[in-house]
C-alpha cells in the first residue's frame, strides 16, 4: 500500500465514521460501513507500521546515476 | 580593461543604451552600455540593472566619442561591487520574479499529507542534513529519504543545485524536496539568491519546502519554494507527520467505529426486547378484559348502593323540610293563636266591664252620699231663698221679710224672716 493513498484513506475512514454517527443506517448499512472502516483502518495502521526507511545518497556512476546508502545515516539505531 | 567606480548621471534613452559617468573620488569618465551588443546572455549579468549611485566592476574599452572629442567606456560586462550592490541585485531579481508571478500563491503546490520519499537538496555533511535525518526519524521512522549532494556556497553551487533539482525530478517516488542550507552572510547565501535556482524549483513537478538561512533570512529560493520553513529542523516537520498523533487518531476512529456498532446493535436488540415484551398472549387479554368487567360491574353495584342511600337520606331531608311547613300545623298554629286572643279579649273586657261596674258603684255611693235628701232624712234642711230658689248659707243672703223656702226630709215650708 502505498503512503500516496494514506491521507485519502484516512479521510474516508473520517468520513465513514461521521456518517456512521451522524447519519441513519440501517443495520446492514452499520455492519457495511464497520467493515470497511475496519479494513481502512488496517490499511491505514499498515502503512504506519511499515519498516524501516532507507536513507540514500544519489551518486554518479559514469553517465549514469544511481543511489546508495547515505553513510552519514549511521546515527539510526 | 577592468575597472571600478561610482555611477551617476545615469540615463536610460528610448534606445536602450545606458549612458552614465563612471567616477571615483578624483576621476571621471564616460560610460555607456550599448543594448545587447553581442545577443543575450553573452555579457555577465546583463540582467543586472546599473542604478544611480551604485557601484559596479566593469570590463571596458576606451574608445573616442568624436563628436566631442571626448575618451569613453563601452562597457562589456558589469557586476555589482561591495555588500550593498549585492542587496541591490537581491532587491531586483525579486522584484522582478515576483512581477513576473514566480512567488504567487496560486502557483504554490500542496505537499503531500505523507510523503513516500523525500529528496533533499543539500550538502551531504554537517549540521543541516543531520537536523533533517533526525527529525524526520523522530517524526515518521519509515519515511525513505534521497540526498542530492550539493555545495551550498560558493561560484558552483548554484548550477549544482539547478542539477540537483534535474535528477529529483527523475525519481517518480519522490513526493517532496527539501532544499536546506544553515544561515550565512548575503554572499554564502547567493547560491540561493541565483535567478537559476528559483526558476529550477518554480519548475519542479515535485513540491519544494526551502529552509534556508535562520529564521531571519529570507532567500529568493525561499519566495519561490511551495513553502518556506524558518529552519532545516522545521522543514523536516513539515514535510513528515507525527506518526505517533496519526496512529491515535487511527486509534480514536476505530474506537468510534466499534463503538458506534455497538450501539447500533444495543439499540436494536432493545428495541427487540421492548417488541417482545409489548407482544402479549390473547388469553391473558381475555383474563385481564375478565379482570376488569369484575372490577367495573362490582364498582358499579356499590355505585348504585352508594347513589341510593344518598337519596333516601336526601328524600328524609327534603320530608323533613316539607313536615316543617306542614300547613295544617300552620292552620293549628293560628287557630290556637286566634283562641288565645280571643280569651285575652274576653278578660280585657270582662276586666274593663269589672273596672266600669266599680266605678260605676263607687260614683253610685258618692252620689247617694252627695243626695240631699239623704241629710235631710238626717235631719238637716235646707232654706232656699225665694222666688229665686238660691239656696242661702249665709244670713247675708237674705233681708227682713224675705220669704223663704225651708226644705226638709218630708215636704217643705214656707217662712218669712222675721229677725236677722
Amino acid at each position: 500500500m502505498s503512503k500516496e493513498k494514506f491521507e485519502a484513506m484516512l479521510a474516508k475512514l473520517e468520513e465513514l465514521v461521521h456518517r456512521m454517527e451522524t447519519g441513519e443506517m440501517t443495520l446492514e448499512e452499520s455492519l457495511a460501513a464497520f467493515e470497511e472502516g475496519i479494513k481502512l483502518s488496517r490499511n491505514c495502521s499498515k502503512t504506519l507500521d511499515e519498516a524501516q526507511r532507507k536513507v540514500e545518497i544519489l551518486l554518479h556512476d559514469g553517465e549514469k546515476l544511481t543511489s546508495a546508502p547515505f553513510a552519514g545515516a549511521d546515527d539510526e539505531p | 580593461m577592468r575597472i571600478e567606480g561610482e555611477v551617476s548621471n545615469l540615463r536610460r534613452p528610448p534606445s536602450g543604451h545606458v549612458y552614465f559617468t563612471l567616477k571615483d573620488t578624483k576621476s571621471q569618465i564616460r560610460a555607456v552600455i550599448f543594448r545587447n551588443p553581442y545577443g543575450a546572455g553573452k555579457n555577465g549579468l546583463t540582467d543586472f540593472a546599473v542604478e544611480e549611485g551604485m557601484s559596479i566592476v566593469c570590463l571596458a574599452r576606451v574608445t573616442v566619442y568624436p563628436p566631442r572629442g571626448e575618451y569613453q567606456l563601452i562597457i562589456e560586462t558589469v557586476e555589482p561591487r561591495g555588500l550593498g550592490a549585492l542587496q541591490k541585485a537581491f532587491e531586483q531579481l525579486k522584484t522582478r520574479l515576483a512581477a513576473e508571478g514566480l512567488f504567487s500563491a496560486e502557483r504554490k503546490k500542496r505537499l503531500p499529507f505523507l510523503p513516500q520519499r523525500i529528496g533533499v537538496i543539500t550538502s551531504p555533511s554537517g549540521a543541516v542534513i543531520r537536523d533533517i535525518l533526525i527529525v524526520t526519524r523522530r517524526r515518521f521512522p519509515s519515511v525513505d529519504i534521497l540526498i542530492a549532494p550539493t555545495r551550498v556556497q560558493g561560484a558552483e553551487a548554484s548550477a549544482e543545485i539547478v542539477k540537483a533539482f534535474g535528477y529529483l525530478q527523475l525519481f517518480d517516488d519522490i513526493d517532496v524536496i527539501i532544499i536546506a542550507r544553515g544561515g550565512g552572510s548575503l554572499e554564502d547565501l547567493a547560491p540561493f539568491n541565483d535567478e537559476g535556482v528559483a526558476r529550477a524549483i518554480a519548475a519542479s513537478r515535485i513540491p519544494v519546502i526551502s529552509a534556508v538561512g535562520h529564521e531571519t533570512d529570507f532567500t529568493i529560493a525561499d519566495f519561490t519554494a511551495d513553502l518556506r520553513a524558518a529552519t532545516p529542523s522545521a522543514a523536516a516537520e513539515l514535510a513528515v507527520p507525527r506518526r505517533d498523533e496519526l496512529l491515535n487518531s487511527l486509534e480514536g476512529l476505530r474506537g468510534r467505529l466499534t463503538e458506534h456498532l455497538r450501539r447500533q446493535l444495543k439499540g436494536r436488540r432493545e428495541s427487540f426486547t421492548s417488541l417482545q415484551q409489548r407482544l402479549r398472549d390473547p388469553q391473558r387479554r381475555l383474563i385481564d378484559a375478565r379482570l376488569t368487567l369484575d372490577d367495573y360491574s362490582e364498582r358499579i353495584k356499590l355505585a348504585a348502593i352508594r347513589r341510593r342511600e344518598m337519596k333516601s337520606g336526601e328524600l328524609a331531608g327534603l320530608a323533613l323540610r316539607l313536615n316543617y311547613r306542614d300547613p295544617r300545623a300552620v292552620i293549628e298554629g293560628n287557630r290556637a293563636a286566634l283562641r288565645e286572643r280571643r280569651r285575652l279579649l274576653q278578660a280585657a273586657w270582662e276586666r274593663l266591664l269589672a273596672l266600669q261596674r266599680n266605678r260605676a258603684e263607687g260614683a253610685s255611693a258618692v252620689l247617694a252620699s252627695l243626695d240631699p235628701t239623704a241629710v235631710l232624712k238626717r235631719g238637716y234642711s235646707i232654706a232656699r231663698r225665694l222666688p229665686d230658689g238660691r239656696i242661702i248659707r249665709r244670713a247675708a243672703d237674705t233681708a227682713l221679710g224675705q220669704e223663704i223656702e225651708i226644705l226638709i226630709a218630708e215636704g217643705k215650708l214656707g217662712a218669712k224672716i222675721t229677725r236677722s
